[in-house]
């Protein structure tokens, strides 16, 4: 009896959690102008319209100049930052992680709004870079978590090992402690690029109608003219999100295997 | 010292970057936001010689010559006409008339090389209500915007009051943001605690189904997971055709646009930060504390109030701060699923800043629900870090 119910709760929540994103995915597949079942025929329309419409097509390449931008900026900040934390060599250790883990917690639209008024008076507001600065602060706190973690789980003796051999200490850190932090530094600029990808408050703000990147785009076409270009785009992107988690874990899994072999 | 000094230095210049990097682009647009809320210089930047002539008036007499001289100087110079109406349009708000008496002097003052009698343009000059309204509004910063926020002003004697109900619309903004985020707190609790108890007790492939379950969706762009229940919502969706196709009910059921379809929306996209933080802390209480309870005589309810729950409240505060708190700063599931009386605090600061150009009134509420966040994740900082000192 009670196996039974917790059965029946287990499939309700999976359910509940899985069924709307398998439910989206067949609906990129339709003929028909409208995004309900059931499916007339099959066809390949809508993503014919993702790369041959303008505005879509426009809205992709932005988005992969900002991910990109953004995914570099992150992650070489953040894992400098992450090195400089790792050992409390800096005053206010804690403090300072705290700040930037913080842009994780500050809701977009306050952080948004501050951003419009501030980018504006720098002569920032409605450019890439502009864009890609407000992307990479939301970004930070993902490679920071990412490094920091992975900085934890390296072993000092190694680093000891290598400076008692008579390594330099950016050789040690070429050879050494990146090596041994990459599936860390690489999660993380995964994080930022997804990050960037996904973000829509602050793109609102900051960014102008020559900077309008895909989720922007998925955003106002949900608001104004809902059409299956959007389960077209949900289609790219669960895709995209499934074989992104496949290679980190598959990174990850390596890494894991390859561990005692370098030691 | 332990460590030698070169590595400190070493480590400072590799935090340095970053740290002058969120300092430029998350502190000072913060700093910036909040100080639009407090900031009133709208009228001082047109009127800068009648602010250094004002100070010497004891705000009862009859306006002095030197007085309207500098006005009627200050608004001869005046060129933006951007920044006179935002003037003309702060003194109107404090003082209604100004519209009129400023469009008809500015136009006497323009027209004529010397400066002409106010008085005989406007008799209202002669009045001293207007230049309080102009002394008044000469302040650099205000608090108007944060009292508008909580729907109170000042009066004429500049004593607090609140304003009439048909004006005051934030506080029941407020009050529905924060009943939205306890309802999605609610229902994530109520599903995400039996939930994570069920993935602790699983082991081998049917925990990891069960973990990947939730990890999933929670990878899964947000937008992605707002439009697929758009689409399942919406009035011919598959849960209207469900329904009607199991007899249920004969016509559809509105889920969209409305209060329900927003807390089933954010409950789904909340719900692993439920799970999550429940999870870890379940899985390392120690599996023969139920059976040991049992042995004593507890009945499995009795147990579980005593034992189990107990030690897994920690982990259940951590969840439910998590997605209060991130609940009530939502913006783009309410704006997409709700309808007009389900926006909350962040949509009515994105109309403000964005819609109406009121940056006074956005910085105001945004302040309000930054201090509310910060304070949560202050106490949720707290849970945690005991948490790790006790593991």
């Amino acid at each position: 009896m009670l196996r039974s119910v917790k059965l029946v709760f287990a499939v309700a929540v999976v359910t509940f959690l899985i069924a709307p994103l398998l439910a989206i995915l067949p609906l990129a597949f339709t003929s028909s102008a409208f995004l309900t079942y059931p499916i007339p025929a099959l066809s390949t329309r809508w993503f014919q319209e993702l790369v041959t419409a303008d505005a879509w097509r426009r809205s992709i390449v932005n988005s992969l100049i900002i991910g990109l931008g953004t995914t570099i900026l992150a992650t070489v900040l953040g894992t400098a930052a992450s090195l400089g934390l790792r050992g409390h060599n800096i005053p206010f250790p804690v403090a300072m992680k705290t700040l930037f883990l913080l842009p994780m917690v500050v809701p977009a639209v306050v952080l948004g709004v501050g951003m419009q008024v501030l980018f504006v008076r720098l002569g920032i507001a409605s450019t890439y870079h502009g864009v890609i600065f407000a992307h990479t602060v939301v970004a930070i706190p993902f490679v920071i978590v990412s490094v920091t973690g992975a900085l934890a789980g390296i072993d000092r003796r190694v680093e000891r090992a290598a400076e008692s051999l008579g390594a330099a200490p950016f050789t040690v850190f070429r050879r050494v402690t990146l090596p041994l932090a990459m599936p860390g530094v690489l999660s993380g600029a995964v994080l930022a690029f997804a990050t960037s990808l996904d973000e829509v408050v602050l793109t609102l703000f900051v960014a102008g109608p020559n900077q309008r990147t895909l989720a922007r785009q998925m955003f106002s076409t949900i608001r104004e003219n809902i059409s299956p270009a959007i389960a077209a785009a949900a289609f790219i992107f669960i895709v995209g999100t499934i074989l992104i988690a496949g290679l980190v874990m598959w990174q990850r899994d390596r890494s894991r295997a390859g561990k005692p072999g370098e030691a | 010292m332990k460590r030698p000094s070169r590595r400190n230095a070493g480590a400072l210049a590799l935090v340095l970057p970053l740290f002058f990097f969120i300092a430029l682009f998350f502190i000072w647009p913060l700093v910036t936001m909040m100080s639009q809320a407090v900031s009133d210089t709208a009228v001082l930047h047109i009127l800068p010689q009648t602010a250094s002539v004002m100070t010497n008036w004891d705000r009862k007499s009859p306006p002095t010559p030197e007085m309207k001289a500098a006005i009627a100087a200050d608004l001869k110079a005046a060129t933006d006409t951007q920044a006179v109406g935002d003037m003309v349009r702060r003194l109107n708000s404090a003082q209604s008339g100004f519209r009129t008496l400023m469009a008809k002097t500015i136009s006497a003052v323009q027209s004529s090389e010397t400066p002409p009698d106010l008085a005989a343009v406007d008799p209202r000059w002669e009045k001293p209500v207007f230049w309080l309204a102009i002394s008044d509004a000469l302040s650099p910063t205000t608090d108007r915007n944060l009292l508008a926020a909580l729907d109170l002003s000042r009066d004429a004697s500049g004593k607090i009051v609140a304003l009439p109900a048909d004006a005051s619309a934030n506080r029941v903004i407020m009050l529905r943001t924060f009943l939205i985020a306890a309802m999605v707190t609610l229902a994530c609790a109520a599903i995400g605690f039996p939930y994570a108890m069920l993935v602790a007790t699983m082991d081998g492939w049917k925990r990891n189904l069960l973990l990947a379950a939730v990890l999933l969706p929670l990878w899964t762009s947000l937008l992605v997971r707002t439009a697929a229940w758009f689409i399942l919502l919406q009035e011919k969706g598959l849960i209207n055709d469900a329904l009607q196709a199991l007899h249920l009910t004969s016509g559809p059921v509105p889920l969209i646009f409305n209060r329900a379809g927003v807390v089933i929306a954010m409950t789904h996209v909340l719900l692993p930060f439920m799970v999550l933080p429940v999870y870890s802390v379940l899985v390392s209480i120690p599996k023969n504390l139920m059976p040991a309870a049992a042995s004593l005589g507890a009945n499995p309810v009795r147990a579980f109030l005593r034992v189990l729950l107990p030690l897994s409240f920690r982990g259940l505060a951590s969840g439910a701060l998590l997605v209060f708190m991130s609940a009530i700063g939502y913006y783009i599931t309410p704006a997409l699923i709700g309808g007009p009386s389900d926006q909350m605090i962040s949509s009515v600061i994105a109309f403000y800043a964005t819609g109406s150009a009121n940056w006074g009134m956005a910085g105001a509420l945004g302040l309000i629900l930054l201090v509310v966040t910060i304070a949560l994740y202050a106490v949720y900082g707290r849970l945690s870090a005991e948490d790790t000192r006790r593991a």
